[in-house]
């Protein structure tokens, strides 16, 4: 079976005979974009985050030929080395890894997580269901399905807020 | 994984009175396809069959099957009139799982018990008649209600306590047409049949979630667990509390983490109706709960555990109204 794939703008085209391939193990194995991570490959880790039709979701979990005509931005797709993307560089600037194994993930999930904020959703913290303030909590609630094995939240906090703010505060530093 | 055919259907009659397994937003199915304590022979792909509205249907809302977790939740007639729901979603698993999740899909989850993923111990629920590792093994997460000799799962999941609380009603249609089932018995008891975790019959497809008006009032959701976020409950309570001159005019209860099923018990609620509120009178609606409830031993906690957060929410749903 044939399964298109828009992947970072451009279509790809995957000759697949077996449906069991996941969404993740086609990026990495057959369109080697091997900057997404396979952690647990059960949706519990959120190291294979990648962005679909503009939501975030567990490429693990996911079987290729449910994709075919879906739009897909994998951690390649946002930004390369001398062009990176905001966020990409916020956790550069804030050491927002220390092994780098479940920062794609990180990264992409903050990503369209500021998309969501940006619509209003709410979060298990907003008592009212009314928009968010961006606060360091609720980071911490909205990227709760991204783990990190070397436990860098912190500093993975300090730069998705950073992010979010447009850099204000690395661009104030680099002035400086 | 063991191979099986995938079609995509194109409307609920490709799926409807097929043998074919519906598989929507696949984060649980494919994670039990991978560990196989599922092997469908066939998946029907449904994400592209519709059902994902939510409308308006009189005074309340009918939600497609399809519909994602992340849009129930977010939606704005969802958050105004039945914020008890939002709330129980936005509780459970992750952004990302949400964003795949489906009101079906959810509704269909299966328990989270160690030893239904472990396909190396006895389990009635993946092999009916081998036996319960759970009974007499590690059973911390397990049922302190409604629980039988053959099974002491609990339903794992949170949005169907919300609607048992909120008396949705679930939409099916099988190949002899369609039919409504109460949300609050969609779920069964285990029995002597442990591998049936609810009453969708084979052939049959969730269509859609119904919600009756809403009932205005406080609504609450409280998960308690391990972790502060993504993690099942071990108790949940979900409630619904109308205040009308000092009094408990409207109380809807529902208990996640606890049982089989969203568990809800009338007497407790009939218990506070009309009732002003007290400690004392929370702690006798706790007891009609709590009728019959038996620990396993690693999950003995939860008894007093329910009774205490069942407690603090009534205490928060009327406190300061008049
Ligand atoms: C790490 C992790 C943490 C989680 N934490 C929580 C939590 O805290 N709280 C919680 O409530 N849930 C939690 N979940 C479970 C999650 O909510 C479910 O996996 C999800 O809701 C299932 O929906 P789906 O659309 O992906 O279903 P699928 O995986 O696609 O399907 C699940 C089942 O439903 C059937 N099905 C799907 N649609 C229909 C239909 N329309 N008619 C009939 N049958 C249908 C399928 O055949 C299958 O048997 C968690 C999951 C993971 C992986
Ligand atoms: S409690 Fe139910 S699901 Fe768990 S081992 Fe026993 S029979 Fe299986
Ligand atoms: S690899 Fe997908 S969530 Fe862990
Ligand atoms: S940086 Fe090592 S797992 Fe997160």
């Amino acid at each position: 079976m044939d399964v298109t794939l828009t992947v970072n703008g451009a279509q790809r085209t995957l000759q697949l005979d077996d449906p069991r391939v996941s969404l993740l193990d086609a990026l990495r194995q057959r369109l080697d974009l091997t900057g997404t991570k396979k952690g647990c490959d059960h949706g519990q880790c959120g190291a294979c985050t990648v962005i679909v039709n503009g939501r975030r979701i567990n490429s693990c979990l996911s079987l290729a030929v449910m994709h075919d005509g879906d739009e897909i931005t994998t951690i390649e797709g946002i930004g390369q080395p001398g062009d990176l993307a905001p966020m990409q560089q916020a956790f550069i600037r804030h050491d927002g890894f220390q092994c780098g194994y479940c920062t794609p993930g990180q990264i992409m999930s903050a990503t369209a997580m500021l998309d969501e904020v940006r619509q209003g959703w709410p979060s298990q913290l907003s008592g009212d269901l009314g928009p968010a303030e961006l606060t360091d909590d609720e980071i911490r609630e909205r990227m709760s399905g991204n783990l990190c094995r070397c436990s860098c939240y912190p500093n993975i906090v300090d730069a998705i807020r950073d992010a979010a703010q447009g850099g204000d505060r690395a661009n104030a530093e680099d002035a400086a | 994984m063991k191979a099986f055919d995938y079609y995509r259907a194109e409307s609920p009659a490709d799926v409807i009175g097929t043998d074919a397994r519906p598989i929507a937003g696949g984060t649980n199915l494919l994670d039990l396809m991978k560990h196989q304590v599922e092997t469908p022979d066939r998946l029907a792909d449904v994400n592209h069959v519709g059902l994902d509205g939510i409308e308006r249907d009189g005074d309340g809302l009918r939600v497609g099957a399809l519909v994602r977790n992340s849009d129930l939740a977010a939606d704005p007639s969802v958050r105004e009139g039945w914020p008890l729901l939002s709330r129980a979603i936005l509780a459970g698993a992750s952004g990302q799982i949400r964003n795949r999740a489906t009101t079906g899909g959810n509704l269909m989850q299966r328990t989270r018990c160690y030893y239904f993923y472990d396909l190396d111990t006895p389990c009635n629920k993946r092999a009916p008649g081998s036996g319960c590792s759970a009974i007499g093994g590690v059973n911390r997460i397990h049922a302190i209600l409604g629980a039988s000799g053959d099974c002491i799962a609990t339903y794992p999941g949170d949005m169907a306590v919300a609607m048992s609380a909120l008396d949705a009603v679930v939409e099916v249609e099988g190949p002899n047409g369609r039919r409504e089932i109460a949300a609050t018995d969609f779920h069964r008891l285990p029995g002597d049949a442990p591998q049936r975790d609810n009453d969708l019959q084979p052939g049959e497809m969730i269509l859609s979630v119904r919600l009756p008006a809403p009932l205005g009032g406080k609504h609450i959701y409280r998960k308690v667990r391990d972790r502060r976020s993504y993690a099942f409950a071990l108790v949940s309570v979900a409630a619904v509390v109308v205040m009308d001159a000092g009094r408990m005019s409207t109380v809807r209860l529902a208990f996640g983490g606890v049982a089989h099923k969203p568990w809800r018990v009338p007497a407790a609620e009939a218990l506070l109706q009309g009732q002003a509120p007290s400690p004392d009178l929370f702690d006798r609606a706790a007891d009609a709960v709590l009728d019959g409830a038996t620990g396993q031993g690693h999950n003995d906690f939860k008894i007093p555990l329910l009774r205490r957060t069942l407690n603090a929410v009534l205490a928060e749903a009327t406190e300061g109204s008049k």
